[in-house]
């Protein structure tokens, strides 16, 4: 790219200024690997893997705290989760996180965190800081999917074997309504406004946008792709863009990301990534997403405003989440 | 104001779909009829579980009702085995209906199910193959108040066959055991054969016993092994559902040659490999209830009870009115770990749905094999298509 490596902070934030189209910081990636038992670690500049940390059986779901000091993976065999220093790399605590943690999401305070249970049809809710479980909530059969309106009183948990996104209130850990979804249900992203939250079905094939008001349906997106079989598009994870533009949904084996126009809820373009897209997640400055690609062990950047792939970088045996540190 | 947040939500009922006001509590039995196992021999590895199938249901009704608290609606079990495998089933079956059951699961072969369908003609009962892999049943026998959720067996064949075909293994050496049962497979691999331009090469009856129940100190028998001497086959196909003797072939041909159909290399619903699709959450949730891996008549009962389950939650109502006629609707799909939403064809009440082939130890395909297309699904490249069916409802 052009820029002198280590020339230290300020001629890296000189040159970052000046060509302001490029990542302005230094992110840092960290895509969980299922099979590999592992966390790759991707500078986001040089979209190169910069190193590999051991951690618990089967790491699906990943955050990162505010501060990104603090690296939270779902170790699902090992019925807790594993939380890693980011300046070490070494699993320095583990949380209490009830049976088969798949994913979660941490409040915007930093604190607590809500887990989804697939194995156990629950929602566990833990105090991160003092390693304690506030609350379990039962939910459907098989939750995964797990959305936070950005006032965090709402969280929502998709269970996808009963096929709804359930509404829960985070003052009393009551679920307060469902919304029945196509088949599969698999993430839960509300947009930054808070007023509607998008849900993907990965066998129905679909994604539910809801009014998160009238708790209510009130379109359903559907895709087509030439030469793609309709059974192959399973849409799973989705990301919106905060400006509420343009919003991004990965469609599993169809190996493709739809582009969405977020207002008019038109697929724009599709998107070649690698094989089995699940997860997608944004750079903090919002000008490139990762995907993670589990049948081809690889993660795809993806140009936010061009719309165009721009690397696939090989990281372990069958990638599953990815969370972007701020530095 | 949370207290009152809940009570909105209680009034507003489930689902924001639903144009309907507050829900009165929806209870739904569904029965499973059932054969009794008989004694396993004194030692026998892998023997069949008296809880085979049932066990399968018995989880689908968790499941319904872990979906079913949030809509008020809740589902129960009735279990009726019959006193002696080939016990008539009808008087379980009228008992049921008599109770005011409206769905039955039967895990039992073609005759019983058919004498059960007959005898709830009339009534608005309806009954759920889950055992019976008969293409009759989906054929010249079919009945309007039968579904089947089991593969039949041209399904079965002819994911096998698409698999030989996208390898290449173009010659077939059959070999069908003495059952009707065999004889109904042996079918349906000659007409899968004929289907995907396949040949059958070589086709013989197997006459030498059950010899895969023999023991290790049992003579070999030497008349076995030769009579796949001198043949010319890329595979031979194994016809025997009893599983008497199909896994004594594998490893005994004269020739080197795989083995598939009923064993070895084995087209079906279910193994204790299969984890994509989520298979691992079901696998995992099973064992915990049963105590042991489940079985692929398993997963057919569980199948079973989850359209139940999954058609009363969608139509929040539980009368066959309104649920029979929703099977067959477009709207109608139930994802069970395939990847993609099974539905029932309307000509013959045959459930659509991937099928896996699979070694003991290993997942190697799942049909429909890529590039197999079709005009409606691909997934109905496998078995009798509207064209060629023979089941005519009334």
């Amino acid at each position: 790219m052009g820029r002198t490596v280590g020339a230290g902070w300020g001629a890296l934030a000189l040159t970052t200024w000046l060509a302001s189209s490029l990542p302005a910081f230094a992110f840092t990636a960290y895509v969980t690997n299922e099979k590999g038992n592992s966390v790759s670690v991707i500078d986001t500049t040089t979209m190169a893997v910069t190193a590999t940390w051991k951690v618990g059986r089967r790491p699906r779901g990943v955050t990162l705290t505010k501060d990104g000091k603090e690296l939270f993976v779902c170790a699902s065999d090992d019925d807790r989760i594993d939380v890693l220093d980011t300046s070490s790399g070494k699993v320095v605590r583990s949380l209490r996180s009830g049976p088969d943690p798949e994913q979660f999401i941490l409040a915007a305070s930093g604190n607590p965190l809500y887990v989804a249970n697939e194995d156990d049809s629950q929602v566990t809710i833990i105090d991160i800081e003092k390693n304690k479980v506030l609350a379990e909530v039962p939910v459907g059969v098989e939750p995964e999917g797990m959305g936070l309106s950005p006032d965090g009183t709402i969280l929502v948990n998709t269970s996808e074997t009963t096929n709804m996104a359930h509404f829960i209130d985070t003052k009393t850990f009551q679920v307060i309504d469902n919304v029945l979804v196509d088949a599969r249900p698999r993430f839960a992203e509300f947009t930054a406004d808070g007023k509607y939250l998008w849900v993907s079905a990965e066998v129905g094939g679909t994604v539910s946008i809801i009014d998160v008001a009238a708790r209510r349906v009130i379109k359903k997106i559907t895709f087509k792709i030439p030469s793609v079989n309709d059974e192959a598009i399973q849409p799973v994870g989705i990301r919106i863009t905060k400006d509420g533009s343009k919003a991004f949904v990965a469609l599993g084996p169809a190996n493709r990301v739809a582009v969405i126009d977020a207002k008019s809820y038109e697929v724009q373009k599709y998107l070649p990534v690698g094989q089995r897209v699940w997860q997608l997640a944004f750079t903090p400055d919002q000008k490139q997403i990762f995907t993670t690609n589990g049948t081809s062990n690889d993660v795809s950047v993806i140009d936010v405003e061009a719309e165009k792939v721009v690397k696939s970088i090989p990281v372990g045996l069958l990638p599953w989440g990815v969370a972007i540190s701020p530095n | 104001m949370p207290g009152g947040l809940a009570v909105i939500a209680g009034l507003a009922g489930g689902p924001a779909l639903a144009q309907q006001e507050a829900q009165a509590p929806l209870a739904t039995t569904i029965g499973i009829i059932f054969r009794p196992q008989e004694a396993p021999a004194s030692y026998d590895a892998e023997a069949v579980p008296e809880d085979e199938g049932v066990a399968g249901a018995r989880m689908g009704i968790a499941d319904d009702n872990t979906t079913g608290r949030f809509m008020k609606q809740s589902f129960a079990l009735e279990e009726k085995p019959l006193a002696t495998p080939d016990a008539d089933p009808v008087a379980a079956a009228k008992e049921l209906v008599g109770k005011g059951i409206r769905y039955l699961v039967l895990t039992l072969p073609a005759d019983q199910v058919l004498k059960v369908a007959d005898a709830l003609k009339g009534t608005d009962a309806v009954v759920f193959n889950a055992g019976a892999p008969d293409d009759r049943l989906r054929g010249a026998d079919c009945r309007a108040n039968v579904f089947h959720v089991l593969p039949s067996r041209a399904m079965l064949t002819d994911a096998l066959a698409q698999y030989l075909t996208v390898m290449r293994w173009r010659k077939l050496f059959l070999i069908a055991g003495p059952t009707e049962a065999d004889k109904g497979y042996a079918d349906a691999v000659r007409n899968s054969a004929r289907k995907f331009n396949l040949k059958v090469t070589a086709d013989k009856p197997w006459t030498f016993g059950p010899l895969a129940k023999a023991r290790g100190d049992t003579p070999t028998r030497a008349e076995a092994m030769v009579f796949t001497r001198g043949l010319d086959y890329d595979m031979a196909v194994v016809a025997d559902e009893e599983g008497d003797w199909g896994d004594y072939v594998p490893y005994r041909t004269v020739d080197p040659r795989p083995v598939g159909g009923t064993q070895a290399l084995t087209p079906t619903t279910w193994s204790p490999v299969l984890e994509t699709w989520g298979a691992a959450q079901a696998q995992n949730r099973f064992k915990r209830m049963a105590g042991r891996l489940m079985r692929p008549l398993d997963y057919q009962a569980w199948v079973a009870v989850r359209t139940v389950g999954d058609a009363v939650t969608a139509k929040k109502a539980n009368d066959p009115g309104t649920i029979t006629p929703f099977l067959t609707d477009p709207a109608f799909g139930l994802p069970a770990y395939k990847g993609v939403q099974l539905s029932f064809r309307p000509w013959d009440h045959q459930m659509r749905q991937p099928i896996i082939v699979v070694q003991p130890k290993s997942m190697v395909s799942v049909a429909p094999e890529q590039g197999f297309l079709h005009q409606r699904t691909p997934l109905d490249t496998l078995g009798v298509d509207l064209p060629e069916t023979t089941c005519k409802f009334p």
